[in-house]
């Protein structure tokens, strides 16, 4: 994207419109920061502290965002994280063509005013392609995040709050599950339920859990031993009620700092995946399938778009993931509250 | 670190080479911090001195500035954030803050050495003990290794471990607490220096190897002629061991002088304040606490004038003008003080106490008991193996307590780290399963209820814990605490209920919808409190309930709970280490050792007329905040440290320890050895005295 040339004048209207909205949240955004930044230059701290003493919750939104919006990586992964999202909600309406559309008279074409990220092996759209992988990048994605997530941390509360036997169960399971090499698990599962989205996702869950599942039985096993957890067992709270209320709150931060960071994983290994043929369907258009396609013509001048467009979204998305995990570690951290 | 320099031999020659009795002098020492909130003024102005073979002590609460002061002479403060606006610091006479870094170095370890409050963390756990006493010593000495590990066994030696050889070959995590500290004093020792910084240095240990290693302290005092710098927030151990005492406030000293000048005729209010809000073990019937009302000031946010005032009962508007100066009592004299209200506190300290609730109860009603337990016993089982563990013993925490408490009174159950007084009272409540016994709680057998029933009963058995940072559920707002216990136990809930018992534990009611890290630590522990004493339990259980609150707020706390047992007609089971609190509050005093009672008694009689040696060395152990008393008593000093309640010794469990054992003669040890004695009527205390040893027999330890 940011080896895009610029559009030259006179131009097809359809090549416009997806480039504005396109640079335009952007802009906003970095106007937005930089009002930001000036004005805690000014009294950012003040302001910060005297909020932080009123609303004083750990877990106030204001409280978090006050401490991620330090980090300015994060932002940034924020801001990108929130272009993808609207490029795969609108995508109807930000892609100049239909990303099925062949045209076999205008294959491989490099980028040009027409097509701005050029054509692919068989003349479609480069650019509507990557937009409409966006969408399946995050339904997956994001799809797959909040199902392992789930799955992990009821497993993992379970495991650390009950212990005994059940953690026995449990860990020796996730034991065996991230001793497979992920990608051979995959294809393994993916060939048991058949090929498809849904498939995809079910085997990057059943190989994503599993760490969330650990991380939260870690957490679990410490703040079941804490003294305000018996504080409420001494006053009659049953075990439903002390993991959901009072062990969950305080132990989901940095499950949720992981739960980002998967994200990009979940979109590498979809990727490949589709690189591998064992993904998607050859009908939906995925980043990984395209830079599949594009492997013969790897060492063709002239044409790394083909691989370069592609990889560049993959690179983008997860390294955006990456930088917003990395803002919410310090932003949940409830021991950096009131610091600095 | 580089080898000596001709040149900074020559210096450290000059050094020892000048015959001065002042070892170490600070002058108007100032450690400022840079921080987003403002600059904190962590030491403010500070000057002391220390002679040779003296003991200065640094008295304070948290925050107080005590242990930056001495960090700053060691050059441990890191720069930035700390800024040093003015201070200078004499050794021999010699400005030390001038010298160049590596000379700084050479001297700190080599003329000043530090001991550590926890010598857990001191020592690095990968390198043996003697390796890391001999580096300390290849640091400043040009020794061979063989040398430098021969003087490690003896420096182990000096400082009273036994088997030095042996021990010097281990690792630090088979010392045992007390063995780690000497172990650390060791390294201190080791290149013989002139001042000895100890920053609370046995707060970490038990009262009986606190009584161990203060002795050795002193031993070496003796004969290495050695100036201590002792800074502690402890004044009994500050009376019984210091020679003259600087008392510190919000990062400035208030009050200096000799120790009976200052435990005799205090003339700061805050040294005043602080001397009357302590509980003492050794007055029969204890006058009432006086707390100082409010909490020390954040460095950050010192009041101005006298940083004391707002807290103070003399302060007038003097005082909030102007900070005071520290001016001598009279002309010439060593007595400073920073108050201008001298003469009202002398008035303060000659008027008559009011006597304490506590005090005025008779020990025992004849009502039936709230709380009979019967051959309480829990047993941690020790597993090895991964997937099909089997149970290879036992921790033997808890092993046969029986105790019953009446209704209104406080039963005391005290003992060192890991005798299992917290493990009862845990399982008590049955927030640890019981392994086997019987308990009753106002009628109702506790043991054998179900699950659904048990929540239901905890309406009336409730508990204060020790940490009240950690006690409340840092997500809650303090209402959603409070109201979380009538949703789960029913009870009439009406927008008055949560402001009444915020005012009942003295706190406002706009504290309702804050969260607890809003809160200081005496606040935090009056709402978990509040938690306990909502419903109107017949039986709460005190877990420590002030020993992580600093001195001024523990009196706070502990009138807190006498006056809500008067008003509800509470039974206590207070659990603690601190002897002085529990004469202060108890009615009965139990006291346990390795899982089970050695000796229960009514209060006064367990402390007037102990029966059971450990009793004896526990109470002798404790030191008391009156330098006229400290000078009379007689110490019985324990050998070693509690054994493993894994593997407790056969027959009476105390007679490794024992220094009664070791006067009997074969035969009579004999017994020791075979026989478990029973708890049984004490031979010579008053009725309703119980002690478990087969030689019982009263010894004064309290007076000469």
């Amino acid at each position: 994207m940011t080896t895009l040339p610029p559009p030259p004048e006179g131009t097809p209207a359809a090549g416009i419109p997806p480039t504005e909205p396109f640079a335009d949240p952007d802009g906003l955004h970095s106007a937005g920061q930089t009002d930001q930044r000036a004005a805690s230059a000014v009294e950012g701290k003040t302001v910060a502290t005297r909020r932080r003493r009123r609303s004083g919750s750990p877990g106030a939104l204001a409280d978090i965002w006050s401490r991620y919006k330090r980090n300015k990586l994060a932002v940034a992964g924020l801001v990108i994280v929130a272009v993808i999202l609207f490029m795969a909600i609108f995508q109807p309406f930000l892609t100049p063509y239909d990303p099925f559309e062949q045209n076999l008279l205008n294959t491989t074409a490099p980028p040009s005013a027409d097509h701005i990220l050029g054509t692919d092996v068989l003349g479609r759209d480069m650019y509507s392609a990557l937009v409409y992988g966006a969408r399946l990048a995050m339904v997956v994605g994001i799809g797959t995040m909040l199902m392992s997530v789930i799955v992990g941390v009821a497993f993992g509360a379970l495991a650390g709050y009950k212990r005994g036997w059940v953690d026995a169960v449990i860990m020796r399971f996730t034991d065996i599950l991230l001793a497979f090499p992920l990608l051979v698990g995959a294809i393994f599962v993916v060939r048991i339920f058949g090929q498809g989205v849904l498939p995809v996702v079910i085997a990057l869950v059943i190989f994503g859990w599993p760490t969330s599942a650990r991380l939260m039985r870690g957490q679990t096993l410490a703040l079941r031993e804490s003294e305000y957890v018996e504080a409420a067992r001494s006053i009659g709270a049953s075990d439903t009620r002390i993991v959901l209320r009072h062990i969950l709150p305080n132990a989901i931060a940095p499950v949720v700092v992981y739960a980002f960071t998967s994200v990009g994983v979940v979109v590498v290994a979809m990727a490949s995946l589709s690189f591998l043929g064992v993904g998607v369907p050859a009908d939906v258009p995925e980043w990984g399938r395209l830079i599949s396609q594009s492997y013969n013509f790897i060492r063709v001048p002239g044409n790394e778009h083909l691989w370069l467009a592609p990889a560049m979204a993959i690179v983008i998305t997860t390294l955006a993931f990456a930088f917003v995990a990395d803002g919410l570690r310090d932003a949940l951290d409830p021991k950096l509250r009131g610091g600095n | 670190m580089p080898d000596l320099t001709t040149a900074q031999e020559d210096v450290l020659a000059a050094g020892d080479a000048a015959p001065r009795e002042r070892v170490l002098e600070v002058r108007d020492l100032r450690v400022h911090f840079e921080t987003a909130a403002g600059v904190v003024k962590a030491v403010d102005g500070v000057s002391w001195h220390v002679d040779a073979g003296e003991t200065l002590a640094i008295v304070g609460e948290s925050g107080s500035g005590k242990s930056v002061s001495a960090m700053t002479i060691l050059g441990l403060v890191p720069s930035p954030p700390a800024t040093f606006p003015s201070g200078q610091v004499l050794l021999h006479g010699r400005s030390l803050l001038d010298l160049p870094d590596a000379q700084q170095r050479k001297l700190r370890g080599n003329e000043i050495a530090m001991i550590f409050q926890d010598p857990l963390t001191a020592l690095n756990p990968v390198f043996r003990v003697g390796d890391q006493i001999a580096e300390m010593v290849r640091a400043h000495q040009k020794i061979s290794r063989a040398a430098a590990n021969k003087r490690a066994v003896e420096l182990l030696a000096e400082v009273g471990i036994p088997n030095p050889h042996v021990r010097a070959r281990q690792y630090p995590h088979e010392f045992s607490g007390g063995m780690r500290q000497r172990a650390m004093i060791a390294m201190a020792l080791a290149n013989d220096p002139k001042v000895l910084l100890a920053d609370e240095p046995t707060t970490a240990l038990d009262v009986t190897v606190q009584a161990q290693i203060m002795q050795l302290l002193e031993e070496l005092q003796e004969r290495r002629n050695t100036a201590i710098v002792l800074i502690t927030h402890d004044l009994g151990l500050v009376a019984s061991h210091a020679d003259r005492i600087a008392v510190m406030y919000a990062g400035r000293i208030v009050e200096t002088g000799t120790t009976d000048e200052i435990f005799g005729a205090p003339r700061h209010a805050y040294t005043y304040g602080l001397l009357s809000s302590l509980a003492r073990m050794d007055h029969a019937r204890p006058a009432k606490l006086e707390p100082i009302p409010g909490q020390p000031p954040s460095l950050s946010r010192v009041p101005p004038g006298c940083a004391f005032h707002p807290r103070c009962a003399f302060a007038t508007e003097a005082c909030r003008a102007e900070v005071p100066q520290l001016l001598p009592m009279a002309p010439g004299s060593d007595h400073l003080h920073a108050c201008l209200h001298p003469g009202e506190v002398a008035a303060a300290l000659a008027a008559p106490k009011e006597v304490a609730p506590a005090a005025e109860r008779s020990p025992s009603t004849g009502a039936p008991p709230v709380v009979e337990v019967t051959d309480l016993v829990k047993h941690f089982p020790i597993r090895s193996g991964l997937f099909f563990s089997r149970t290879v013993g036992a921790v033997q925490a808890v092993n046969g307590l029986s105790l019953e408490i009446e209704p209104g009174t406080t039963l005391s159950i005290v003992g060192e780290s890991g005798c299992g007084k917290s493990t009862a009272a845990r399982a008590i409540l049955r927030l640890h399963e019981p392994t086997s016994g019987k308990i009753v709680i106002g009628g109702q057998d506790i043991t054998a209820l179900e699950p659904t029933e048990l929540r239901k009963a905890r309406a009336d058995m409730q508990i204060v814990f020790q940490d009240p940072y950690a006690s409340l559920n840092p997500r809650l707002t303090v209402r959603q605490i409070l109201t979380e216990k009538y949703h789960l136990l029913g009870g009439e809930l009406t927008k008055d209920t949560i402001p009444e018992l915020l005012e009942t534990v003295g706190l406002s009611p706009e504290h309702a919808d804050r969260y607890p890290h809003e809160f200081s630590g005496g606040q935090r522990q009056r709402v978990g409190i509040a938690r306990a004493i909502a419903l109107n339990p017949k039986f709460v259980v005190l877990d420590e309930p002030v020993s992580a609150l600093d001195v001024s707020i523990q009196a706070q706390i502990l009138n807190l709970l006498e006056s809500l047992q008067d008003e509800f007609g509470l039974t206590y089971l207070f659990i603690a280490h601190d002897l002085s609190v529990v004469r202060h509050i108890s009615d009965r005093v139990a006291v346990m050792y390795l899982g089970q009672f050695v000796e229960i008694a009514d209060r006064d009689d367990l402390f007037e007329r102990p029966q059971h040696p450990y009793t004896q060395a526990l109470i002798s152990a404790v030191p008391i905040p009156d330098p006229a008393v400290e000078r009379t008593r007689e110490r019985i000093l324990l050998a070693g440290d509690v054994p493993s309640p894994a593997n407790p010794p056969s027959g009476c469990r105390f007679r490794t320890r024992c220094w009664k054992h070791q006067q009997l003669t074969e035969t009579e040890k004999q017994r020791c050895i075979e026989e478990p004695p029973p708890l049984a009527a004490a031979p010579t205390g008053g009725e309703r005295h119980e002690v478990a040893c087969h030689y019982a027999g009263t010894r004064e330890v309290l007076h000469a």
